[in-house]
């Protein structure tokens, strides 16, 4: 029976059982700690890269894939917009946006709730309307601010 | 016995092709285990069959190492029910970028850099190939990078494990007599 398990799994098998204890560190050279060592860092340092970078900061409305407004998210406030068949109203407040009413019948962009992150998007089809977030990622991503 | 029939088409099998095939029958081993398990999100596994790809390439070469992982892949999919499913192609992504790294990371000093190395970077390979591919075909918007530090997290600690692993069994001697000879 032994000679049907291949030459690796026999190995890990025989090794799992406990033939042998060796020292781990001993496995791990000079380089291995100094690449596992910028590894980690780099991982650590991805964390809050990514999720800064993807918190939103305006959020556009789209009217027939036309912009009708671009609202800061930094003050809460209202908008209300005539699509096809209504009335949207867009709440938004500090870092969030949603679409509080909406003449659709089934709602599904005010369900949606809150967006709270970039490129988040809200569509309320039968209206024509869509909300959508979007970070410093986006256009002019590069700069903080522009002078002329 | 001699050839009954003359349309019969012998394929001679080298030492080479039984070695790799055991070798690639140890890594579908692992991958079919390993698809038993649960998995915390879709793409997050420990990844065991590397390990035999990683013995290989520190015994036999690249060439034998890409060829395990290749099988292992397309193998391994048949017998999950995979193949050609996304899945498959997110693991044959995967496994065409990490084979990339480890033809460079071999020529990493050996002094300095063991298994360990070798598999850390195989793992980001890894993830960085799905990833890409997942952008690309998949999910055609900057979300799924979100995860990447949960990915990223799991490629270190799984490629490092791995490589310890690895490192452990290329310190033992080979353990059985293998009755074919591995040099012809």
């Amino acid at each position: 029976m032994s000679d049907r398990i291949p030459d690796g799994l026999r190995e890990l098998l025989a090794h799992a059982a406990g033939a042998g204890h060796a020292q781990w560190r001993t496995l791990l050279k000079s380089g291995d700690w100094l690449l596992l060592l910028v590894a980690g860092v780099l991982v650590a340092a991805s964390y809050p890269l990514l999720w800064r970078g993807g918190t939103a900061d305006r959020a556009i409305v789209k009217r027939d894939g036309q912009v009708v407004t671009e609202l800061a998210l930094n003050v809460a406030r209202k908008y209300e917009l005539t699509g096809a068949i209504g009335t949207t109203v867009i709440e938004v407040q500090p870092g969030r946006a949603r679409v509080l009413s909406d003449p659709g019948p089934r709602q599904y962009c005010v369900q949606q709730g809150w967006l709270t992150r970039a490129n988040a998007v809200a569509i309320c089809a039968p209206n024509h309307v869509t909300l959508q977030l979007s970070g410093r990622s986006g256009q002019n991503g590069a700069y903080d601010t522009l002078n002329y | 016995m001699g050839r009954m029939t003359p349309s019969t088409i012998e394929l001679p099998v080298t030492a080479d092709d039984y070695r790799i095939a055991r070798y690639a029958a140890a890594a579908i081993a692992l991958t079919v285990a390993e698809a038993a398990l649960p998995s915390p999100l879709p793409g997050i596994k420990p990844g065991l069959a590397n390990i035999i790809v990683l013995v290989v390439l520190a015994r036999y070469g690249w060439r034998d190492a890409a060829w395990v992982s290749l099988l292992r892949v397309v193998a391994g999919s048949l017998v999950i029910g995979q193949f050609l499913a996304p899945g498959f192609f997110l693991a044959l992504s995967g496994a065409l970028c990490s084979l990339g790294v480890l033809a460079l990371a071999q020529h990493l000093p050996p002094r300095f850099f063991g298994p360990v190395s070798a598999s850390v970077l195989a793992a980001f390979a890894h993830i960085g190939g799905q990833l890409l591919l997942a952008r690309v075909w998949l999910v055609p918007h900057d979300g799924v990078f979100y995860l990447l530090p949960l990915f990223a997290t799991a490629a270190l600690v799984f490629g490092a494990i791995n490589g310890l692993v690895a490192a452990r069994l290329l310190e033992a001697p080979v353990a059985a007599p293998v009755a074919v000879n591995p040099g012809s």
